[in-house]
């Protein structure tokens, strides 16, 4: 029997039709809403629950607590704070050196994560060797006992206070941290301005070079403009902030350092134990990602005459960056979240003062709250952060 | 596809079932598991320390057995939960404790917003300072600008604040979680002194440092500190209970009745003697309990005076008098209200 499209009869023409409820994208949208609704339900329910035995106990509830005044002292820090100070002051410091190690973590745990990853691939026997023993042992034992060991290094090994090494060029060393000189003149901005100037015309000049380069395949030197930029324009700077020479140079005093800043012991074990720990892991993605380049590209990159270091920065490091990358923004956020662990060698980051907070007002629930949502903006921030950076530098397959 | 229906059911009713989670009444919850959950420290010596056998020893400790004599007649049915400062509250809030008796300070924040209710004062203390000998200071006015380790979430990093700034000095705080560290940070010189309460800093002296003539306590007491057991505000008879159990030990120190002579004062013609001996009846029913339960607390863990002594006594390495802890009899501040 022949099927007739007969175009007077539309009904015909159309196949049959399933009822709607076995419609697959129907179905779809239905499970989506009852399992969303019955997550938020579950969520509401735990949340009144919560609320409701709070009350019943006469725990007071709510972050009214944020506007009164903390009453406890924090350590030196990147803002004022004085003991009269609301909580709220107190946890954004505590979320400002967070940050600061952090930071100071990630950047120099990838630069020596990288070297690490690149040494132990060396020809180089002693080298590669070296590189194994540092991973393997760095990377099997517990964080928390690595931090204890560098601040136990740092406070026993180094001297007291009024014995401190020093001074060097102003900087004093002791078992509570390295006392540095501070600029104390308005003028030193100039040279910030000059640095940052400098900064920005070496990009340019980089970039220009790349453009050359793709272009003509000529590379012209760069490293003589570099380098007199490097001396003139901050020296522009200093010289158009009047030259100024003032110093707050720190001075034993009693107890301790008056004047100038101060890199706290706690601060640097926390620094240590971090960036060593995370960049073991950081060298054995790199190791990974260098190791997923076939092993074609570089026998090419060597029959066209080009050295290691060259094949490496040209060739090969481009191309393992995609495998690179993103296991690198998942230790980047470990990094931050186990600096949570700075309580147990007494740094003040956000935890340590939170947790005195819920302690000192009895709130439990605000103050967890309040650490999770500080850990979580932070970890989507860097995540999104390297999300963009991933899709910038992916390579387009022609 | 009715896999999926059958998993969200039964999560919803898993968690409808779970109820509502109240906290039940305690005494009750104590009697059902036949032991009280008692919230210590654990670490510290003369107040709540495990000795060698793993015994949890201490003043705290033997106020948890005081209650556990009294509402269960046995004094051994204690279990012990060691509680770090930052845990503790949220640890009698939860239940995961019944009693906290860790060295914990009366205030008035502690007493109205977190749920609790303090029973009353077991130990009559005081915050100091802790240096070494070597720094040659003799006085807390000459601390101005000092390095000063402190444990964290405790009354001591607020009144160490509140002192400074009362007397216009300033100090630079390290403040660490773990007991342990914050010693250690201490003896290391990382800091120029140690603050706690007075009882806690001749603790660490005998026991936490290898030579205690290096360290000298400050002579001011810079904050009042009554120490004293706690309880969730939910259940007014374990309020009770526990309140008249440390009562009982001050009354019968007061009546000179011991863990040893307690069997000579049985069918005493004494009217108070007879209530505390359990012979006149009428004293443990009104709260639920046997009327021997004070009996039961003298003869299994003793009267407060032994208590003291056998911790934090003359003779134990901490070597406290009784100064402000003695009886009110005896010019000290212990006075409790009469058994009748």
């Amino acid at each position: 029997m022949t099927i007739q499209y007969n175009q007077s009869d539309p009904e015909a023409a159309k196949p049959a039709r399933a009822a709607f409820y076995n419609d697959p994208a129907v179905r779809a949208i239905f499970w989506q809403v009852v399992v969303v609704g019955g997550a938020l339900a579950l969520v509401g329910y735990l949340v009144s629950n919560a609320l409701e035995n709070l009350a019943r106990q006469n725990i007071a509830s709510g972050f009214a607590f944020l506007d009164l005044p903390a009453g406890f002292a924090i350590g030196k820090g990147m803002l004022d704070y004085d003991p009269s100070n609301t909580y709220l002051r107190a946890i954004v410091i505590g979320v400002l050196n967070t940050i600061k190690v952090a930071v100071a973590g990630i950047f120099f745990a990838t630069i020596i994560g990288v070297l690490v990853g690149i040494a132990r691939l060396s020809p180089n026997w002693l080298i590669a060797r070296f590189a194994t023993v540092y991973i393997e042992s760095l990377r099997n034992v517990p964080l928390l006992l690595q931090l204890f060991f560098w601040y136990a290094l740092l406070v026993e090994a180094l001297p007291v206070a009024r014995e401190a090494y020093g001074p060097v060029l102003g900087f004093y060393l002791s078992n509570r941290g390295m006392n540095v000189p501070l600029p104390h003149d308005i003028g030193f901005l100039g040279l910030l301005v000059g640095i940052i100037i400098f900064l920005i015309a070496a990009i340019w000049l980089y970039r220009r070079n790349k453009r050359i380069h793709d272009a003509t395949g000529e590379t012209p030197n760069t490293l003589g403009p570099t380098l007199i930029m490097l001396v003139v324009f901050p020296f522009l700077g200093w010289a158009a902030g009047g030259f100024p020479t003032d110093f707050d140079t720190p001075a034993l005093t009693g107890f301790s350092f008056k004047g100038g800043g101060v890199v706290s012991a706690e601060f640097m074990a926390l620094w240590l134990g971090l960036t060593l720990y995370t960049a073991t892991f950081i060298a054995e993605i790199v190791r990974s990602g260098i190791q997923s380049v076939t092993k074609g590209q570089w026998e090419a990159a060597g029959a066209l005459g080009l050295r290691r270091s060259q094949i490496l920065r040209f060739v090969v490091l481009p191309q393992a960056l995609r495998v690179i990358i993103p296991p690198t923004t998942s230790q980047y956020l470990n990094l931050t979240k186990n600096s949570s662990l700075a309580i147990a060698i007494g740094y003040p980051d956000i935890v340590s003062i939170a947790g005195t907070t819920l302690n000192q007002t009895g709130q439990a629930m605000e103050g967890i709250a309040i650490i999770m949502a500080v850990y979580l903006t932070l970890s989507l921030s860097i995540s999104a952060f390297m999300n963009w950076y991933n899709k910038k530098i992916a390579l387009v397959d022609r | 596809m009715m896999q999926p229906i059958k998993t969200i059911a039964l999560t919803f009713a898993a968690v409808l079932v779970a109820g509502q989670a109240f906290a039940g009444a305690t005494v009750d919850e104590i009697k059902e598991r036949g032991a009280v959950r008692c919230g210590v420290s654990g670490a510290l010596a003369g107040f709540a320390l495990p000795d060698s056998q793993g015994v949890m020893q201490g003043l705290d400790a033997d106020v948890c057995r005081a209650v556990a004599a009294a509402l269960l007649g046995d004094a051994t049915a204690v279990e012990f939960v060691p509680l770090s400062a930052q845990q503790r509250f949220t640890a009698l809030q939860s239940g995961e404790a019944d009693l906290l008796s860790r060295n914990t300070t009366w205030t008035l924040t502690r007493d109205t917003s977190l749920g609790m209710d303090f029973v009353g004062t077991t130990f009559y203390d005081g915050q100091g300072f802790m240096v070494p000998t070597s720094l040659g200071v003799s006085s807390t006015s000459e601390l101005d600008g000092a390095a000063i380790c402190v444990q964290s979430g405790t009354t001591t990093e607020k009144n160490l604040t509140d002192y400074f700034r009362a007397t216009g000095m300033s100090f630079q705080p390290v403040v660490f979680e773990g007991f342990e560290e914050s010693v250690t940070a201490f003896v290391n010189g990382r800091c120029d002194a140690y603050t706690t309460d007075a009882s806690g800093l001749a603790s660490i002296r005998v026991s936490n440092v290898s030579n205690p003539d290096d360290y000298m306590i400050l002579p001011e007491i810079i904050s009042k500190e009554p120490l004293g057991p706690a309880v969730r505000n939910d259940d007014s008879e374990w309020f009770d209970i526990v309140r008249w159990t440390v009562f009982a030990m001050l009354n019968a120190e007061e009546a000179g009745i011991t863990s040893e002579n307690i069997d000579s004062f049985k069918g005493s013609d004494d009217p108070n003697i007879a209530r505390i001996m359990g012979d006149e009846p009428g004293m443990g029913a009104s709260m639920g309990i046997d009327d021997a339960w004070a009996y039961n607390i003298v003869s299994q863990v003793g009267n407060y005076g032994e208590v003291f002594e056998r911790n934090v006594g003359a003779s134990t390495p901490l070597g406290f008098q009784r100064g402000i802890n003695a009886l009110w009899t005896q010019g000290g501040l212990m006075y409790a209200p009469p058994i009748r």
